[in-house]
């Protein structure tokens, strides 16, 4: 509105729109080197023994420099309507760039005859992903440009569309979801990738434990609204509870599973106690604090958990009494030999497979069952509001700690799975990034979705898993997919967050 | 007094330490103050700054510059001019098209952002801790040593130029917010973000410079720590990025000398913990105080009591 108005007031003279692009090109090009010159243009070598010395690099900056503010120009014409440059520019770049960086990684002789602007392959590929970046910013601009601006009754429809659409595709999906999980392992061996069974099917394992965390930190984070930055803490009980019971005590899988459970859930119970007036992000600095805490006890605590090196050869889950070994004790059955299979050390994945399935279902299905009784709406109603749920004489103290309780226990449940799977635990696997990977699940599948936590978890899990080859570079694609992905959808995958009921309005309507 | 001099060195390593925790943490207390958001990767533009501070000593050395408060100058200016570029970028790139979303995804776009800084980091500068030479060494004994023997106290001439640059940083950042347009501007922002940009103050620019100054304070942090302790590497700005965050929240978040004095809290903690007790679980003691006194005051130290609105 503000833009039509200057334009009545003041018709005087229209700024040239490439002068325009080409002053913003010019700033992004004094920024680009400020940013590349000291940290790409020269590279610090550190050798043993030897004073730090230096090598430059300063035919990269000087292509960075060069590039980016391109693509800054094309972008900055798209913006005032210009789309055909920028939707060129973007895909002639991408297929040059990533073509040529594609050669260069395959170690095809046609890199040397190619000009390249970067040595590595992988950066010119970086650079290719950042010309279909553009073209995809200017495919989307022709496309709203045709529709026009949204007003506000017309956003709002739109808002309400979208989340009707993932609610209606959560009904979908959610079936669709689990009846191919329970196929795929059956499938596997009959489709083209059976050489690689045994990987897909470990990969969904940890897909789904990231699934099954997920769920457990939405009660806390999408349902009670409780910002909780160290949920792996919990995932850490489980887990060494596991393996200080297994190991000593030789108690199995399924003795374990409610211990590390019940135990989890009261070390969330003490987590909540001290936080139970904090609010926002002092609640996250604590629980951040309390998972670092977690880590260090584990590291420094040398009798007790074994320190950095963790403990190790923990007894691998069997089925409900029956080993999944070659060879069995004499005069007792293995799991093959009882069920007349040949061995194959696939039986055990497979097993794995449908336990952590069965769990995190388990685990979905609490949770919505938890939204319908009187505590999940207390959770929701203590999200919206904490001050009008005290009014209304819902307890928070026991609303908070439940959810910390609850969450912590399903955490302890796939802790103690990820021991039993692993056969090792150490205090390297409950880092904060961790707790930041589950959150980004949760945030990203839209607060409160639980088809949306799963299809983010197969989203951020399975990627760095397929990224696997790029080696270094893969967790610098992994931050940049999780800055683009809440960039491009905020709200999450499937966002639909609203109160499981409302009261309908009335005496007025829009 | 047999305690007294032991006790003194270990308060004036913790003032050391406190003050670049303290300076670090005034990035976080006001992005959060501003717009109410945890930057998580506050504490990799802190390393970013480190390595620009790094790299400006070794050209430095190469050129032959060898008289001290130059070179200071230099490492001072470079790394708090491209930290800055730096933590422009990263509120430009990240955060400021998520303005107005839900309080979450900036929160995981920053985490992100962290990500991406640290591999970027460890890609293009090698993943090995870089050794940097000391440049100021010696100190004044201030106590001990003699013929009976005691407990030498140290003042390093460096732990003096450390708290020295932060005393000086303070006043002029504590004048600049108090009394510039810039720092109204700023205040305004965090009362009230439409009634500003109502009032004719330019609310991104505003909060692009709160960026600029956090990034440019975590730089003269990180080239501080290049000289004291002189090993870098790109996983240095997790640990004292959460130290920083804790100092801020500790002192209570949005209030600014309550960042400084949760920094130099923090650092207190730290040396006497590992002084008297144990250095593994000097973590652990500071987030337990961190926790205790969250429980006697909700709003930390220095906060102000949130009115609760409905």
């Amino acid at each position: 509105m503000t833009d039509a108005v200057m334009r009545t007031a003041l018709p005087a003279k229209k700024p040239n729109i490439y002068v325009e692009a080409f002053k913003e090109a010019s700033v992004t090009a004094v920024l680009v080197f400020l940013l590349s010159v000291y940290m790409v243009g020269l590279q610090t070598q550190a050798s043993q023994g030897q004073p730090l010395s230096f090598t430059t690099r300063f035919a990269d900056v000087f292509w960075a420099c060069i590039l980016v503010p391109c693509g800054r120009y094309l972008i900055a014409l798209d913006r005032q309507g210009l789309h055909l440059p920028a939707l060129i520019g973007g895909i002639v770049s991408f297929v040059y760039l990533f073509g040529v960086g594609t050669f260069g990684l395959a170690g095809s002789l046609a890199y040397d005859t190619f000009p390249h602007p970067f040595d590595e392959p992988m950066v010119n590929i970086i650079f290719g992903l950042g010309g279909i970046y553009i073209f995809g910013a200017a495919y989307h601009g022709t496309r709203t440009r045709r529709h026009g601006g949204l007003t506000i009754d017309q956003r709002e429809a739109k808002e309400q569309r979208s989340a009707s659409w993932a609610r209606r595709m959560s009904g979908i999906l959610g079936p669709m979801l689990v009846g191919v999980a329970v196929v795929i392992p059956v499938f596997m061996p009959f489709s083209p990738w059976s050489g690689a069974t045994r990987q897909v099917v470990e990969t969904l394992v940890l897909i789904l434990t990231y699934v099954m965390l997920g769920w457990g930190l939405n009660i806390v984070v999408g349902l009670a609204g409780l910002l909780d930055l160290g949920y792996v803490a919990f995932y850490a009980v489980g887990a060494y509870t596991y393996a200080k019971l297994s190991t000593e005590l030789g108690l199995n899988f399924w003795e374990c599973l409610p211990l590390a459970g019940i135990l989890a859930a009261s070390f969330g119970v003490m987590l909540g106690f001290p936080v139970l007036r904090l609010r926002g992000d002092y609640l996250a600095i604590v629980t951040l604090g309390f998972g670092e805490m977690i880590r260090i006890v584990l590291i420094n605590w040398q009798d007790f958990t074994g320190g950095p090196n963790g403990i190790g050869s923990i007894p691998k889950i069997d089925f409900f009494g029956l080993p999944f070994e070659r060879k069995a004790p004499p005069g007792e059955d293995t799991f093959a030999s009882f069920f007349g299979l040949d061995f194959s050390t696939s039986h055990r994945v497979f097993f794995l497979y449908y336990v952590i399935l069965v769990l995190a279902l388990i685990t979905n299905f609490v949770t919505i069952r938890l939204r319908r009784l009187p505590i999940g709406r207390a959770w929701e109603a203590l999200r919206e509001d904490e001050t009008a749920c005290r009014a209304l004489g819902i307890n928070p103290t026991n609303t908070k700690l439940t959810a910390f309780a609850i969450g912590a226990m399903f955490a302890g449940f796939a802790g103690s799975f990820f021991a039993s799977r692993q056969g090792f635990v150490s205090p390297e696997s409950f880092v904060f990034i961790e707790s930041a990977q589950i959150l980004a699940i949760v945030v990203l599948g839209g607060m409160g979705s639980q088809v949306g936590v799963a299809l983010a978890a197969i989203l951020l899990i399975g990627l760095p898993e397929v990224m696997r080859e790029l080696s270094l570079y893969r967790m610098l694609f992994y931050g940049m997919c999780m800055v683009l992905i809440m960039l491009l959808r905020p709200r999450g995958l499937l966002a639909h967050r609203e109160p499981t009921i409302q009261l309908k309005k009335r005496g007025y309507s829009r | 007094m047999d305690w007294f001099p032991y006790f003194l060195q270990q308060l004036i390593n913790g003032l050391t330490l406190g003050s670049v925790y303290g300076l670090i943490a005034i990035g976080y207390t006001m992005v959060y103050g501003i717009i109410g958001m945890v930057n998580f990767a506050h504490g990799d533009v802190y390393m970013i700054g480190a390595f620009q501070a790094m790299i400006m000593l070794l050209i430095c050395g190469a050129l032959g510059i060898s008289w001290v408060p130059a070179i200071l100058l230099l490492m001072l200016i470079v790394s708090v001019v491209l930290t800055a570029a730096y933590g422009w970028t990263v509120e430009r790139i990240a955060y400021r098209p998520l303005r107005g979303s839900s309080r979450l995804a900036p929160l995981i776009s920053a985490i992100g952002m962290s990500v991406l800084l640290e591999n970027y980091v460890q890609l293009v500068q090698g993943p090995r801790p870089k050794p940097v030479e000391p440049l100021i060494r010696g100190g004044f004994q201030l106590m001990g040593g003699g013929a009976d023997n005691s407990f030498v106290v140290q003042l390093g001439y460096m732990q003096i130029v450390i708290v020295m640059i932060t005393i000086i940083l303070m006043g002029a950042f504590a004048m600049a917010i108090g009394n510039t347009s810039l720092g109204r501007q700023q205040r305004a922002c965090e009362q009230d973000m439409k009634m500003a940009s109502l009032l004719g103050v330019n609310v991104d620019r505003t909060i692009s410079l709160t960026f600029v100054l956090g990034a440019a304070l975590a730089a003269v942090a990180g080239m501080m720590v290049t000289l004291y302790y002189g090993n870098n590497d790109f996983f240095m700005g997790f640990v004292a990025g959460i130290k920083a965050f804790t100092a801020a929240v500790l002192g209570g978040i949005g209030s600014l000398p309550g960042a400084m004095l949760g920094g130099i809290l923090i650092g207190l903690i730290e040396a006497f913990w590992s002084a008297y007790f144990s250095a593994e679980y000097k973590d652990v003691a500071a987030f337990s105080i961190l926790v205790l006194v969250l429980i006697f005051r909700p709003t930390g130290l220095l906060g102000r009591p949130e009115v609760e609105k409905v």
